[in-house]
């Protein structure tokens, strides 16, 4: 779990509830013994200046180009993409993911929204969507899977080992995206 | 009233629920909120890693120093501030002054602090925040004032402080005060909840869920009087998740470089080592007022009711 800023508490309750032991990271030499790690929901310019200077990004970059499995909702989702429609200056991510998001694509607080939302690999009916100042991904590369879209926009991507989506499962009570997450590291390890 | 945000999914989207207030507070956990009065300090809070800015005409130290009528900032800085930055913009409200709060949520800042450094509009009722889409933060000395505020419809509490003092002690006293009393109410049975519901002045329903959960259903941030990063470390010690600083940064030698060193020492709060190396070189910290030398009538932290 990456605790620098955001929303730990709720993804850490959430992992438990889908039968992980996660463990915050905050420096280097943590990250080392890690199978799988989750990107909160926070603001991401503070994450990625936080990432860059404590010496986390490279590491993060050389650990997703091994096959780590991540996670990453909202400034997480952010952090995964291979680039920023409209970074602020010096705004870098760790990337994996091939596609190009939109910072709060759906708008200011006023216009933060819950919905339904139908995603591919989560069963049992759509996911209670929480989306707040959220991104949606402005277009997907050939190598990236859309699983969930709003409004025509893509919400839930992954590639491989990366998941990412543009909502808030860890606010809801609904655990299915971290369980997906869980059994994707579980597969990676074997 | 319910407190707790429903489980379900809406059947239609929707906005201004109870969930993304609250939720949207949860995004700033960990992080740091600074005062600012121009653009150009929106864009140095930014770049120093500040999750939120609050746009504000005067910092705290400069409302002490001129006197008069704090209000609501001007439309237009605020318009300059939401266009200058990518991150959260705040906004305060006087207490009570329910049309400042509308204007604020028209003009389509993310969060309106309704805020005991500007002038109070109404010595006996604070906004009935449910009525907002935006969401608010509101200011508390002790549970029963938070509790009160959530009452209202607040989504994120922060601890008062002596604003514009550069002094942390009041934000000390606040911070334990709220968690001393959270860990008493721990220790009451249900048979207990309901006088110490009375004593608190506030709803039973929520003394309840404070009760089982052992901390307050929105966000607990710190403010009034944090100068430097170890004031930013010592209050997230002490239980903050996150904190506001107000005319710490902008009244200190170099704004950008303290700025910076703040959003380190609250990242790696219990890390001394991190907050020895950010407390270098930082030049002159604002200097701050001795609250024993403050009139009674000069204190923010005993406005609101």
């Amino acid at each position: 779990m990456l605790a620098l800023q955001g929303d730990v508490r709720e993804h850490l309750a959430a992992l438990r509830a889908a039968g992980a032991s996660p463990r915050p990271v905050r420096r280097p030499e943590e990250l080392a013994g890690v199978a799988g790690l989750v990107i909160p929901g926070g603001e991401s310019t503070t994450i990625s200046k936080l990432a860059t200077a404590f010496g986390l990004l490279e590491p993060l970059r050389a650990r997703v180009a091994e096959g780590l499995p991540v996670y990453g909702s909202c400034a997480g989702m952010i952090m995964l993409a291979d680039k920023i429609l409209d970074p602020r200056s010096g705004q870098e991510t760790v990337g994996g993911i091939d596609m190009i998001v939109r910072r709060n694509a759906f708008g200011r607080q006023n216009e933060s929204f819950e919905a339904a939302v139908e995603m591919a690999d989560v069963a049992g009916g759509p996911v209670h969507g929480v989306f707040i100042r959220a991104p949606w991904v402005e277009s997907v590369g050939a190598s990236a899977e859309t699983l969930a879209a709003y409004d025509g926009h893509p919400v839930a991507v992954r590639q491989g080992n990366l998941l990412a989506t543009a909502f808030h499962p860890e606010l809801t009570g609904d655990h299915r995206v971290h369980a997906l997450f869980v059994s994707m590291v579980r597969a990676a390890g074997r | 009233m319910s407190s707790t945000p429903a489980s379900s999914t809406p059947a239609t989207p929707e906005t201004g629920t109870a969930r993304v207030k609250r939720g949207m507070a949860e995004q700033l956990k960990g992080g740091v909120i600074m005062d600012v009065v121009t653009p150009e300090q929106a864009r140095i809070a930014e770049d120093a890693g500040a999750v939120a800015v609050m746009a504000l005409e005067r910092v705290p130290a400069d409302i002490r120093k001129d006197g008069g009528v704090a209000r609501m900032s001007d439309p237009d800085m605020i318009d300059g501030i939401i266009e200058a930055v990518s991150i959260p913009v705040m906004a305060k409200s006087r207490i009570g002054h329910l049309v400042e709060a509308q204007v604020l949520q028209a003009l389509g800042v993310d969060y309106i602090d309704e805020s005991e450094v500007l002038t109070p509009a109404d010595e006996v009722n604070h906004t009935d925040k449910w009525s907002f889409t935006t969401p608010f933060v509101c200011g508390a000395t002790n549970l029963g004032e938070a509790l009160r505020r959530i009452a209202e419809g607040a989504a994120m509490i922060r601890s008062k402080g002596e604003a514009g003092t550069g002094n942390v002690v009041e934000a000390v006293r606040h911070m334990r005060q709220i968690r001393g009393e959270i860990g008493k109410l721990r220790a009451l049975d249900n048979h207990e909840l309901y006088a110490a519901a009375k004593e608190l002045r506030a709803p039973y329903e929520l003394v309840r869920e404070v009760a089982e959960a052992g901390r307050l259903p929105v966000v607990l941030f710190s403010a009034g009087g944090v100068a430097t990063p170890a004031d930013a470390a010592l209050m997230r010690q002490l239980g903050a998740e996150g904190v506001f600083v107000g005319s710490g940064i902008f009244k200190s030698g170099d704004p950008a470089k303290r700025a910076a060193a703040v959003v380190k020492a609250t990242t790696f709060y219990d890390d001394p080592k991190v907050v020895a190396d950010v407390s270098r070189g930082l030049g002159e910290a604002m200097v701050g007022i001795n609250l024993d030398t403050l009139p009674d009538g000069e204190r923010y932290a005993s406005r609101g009711w």
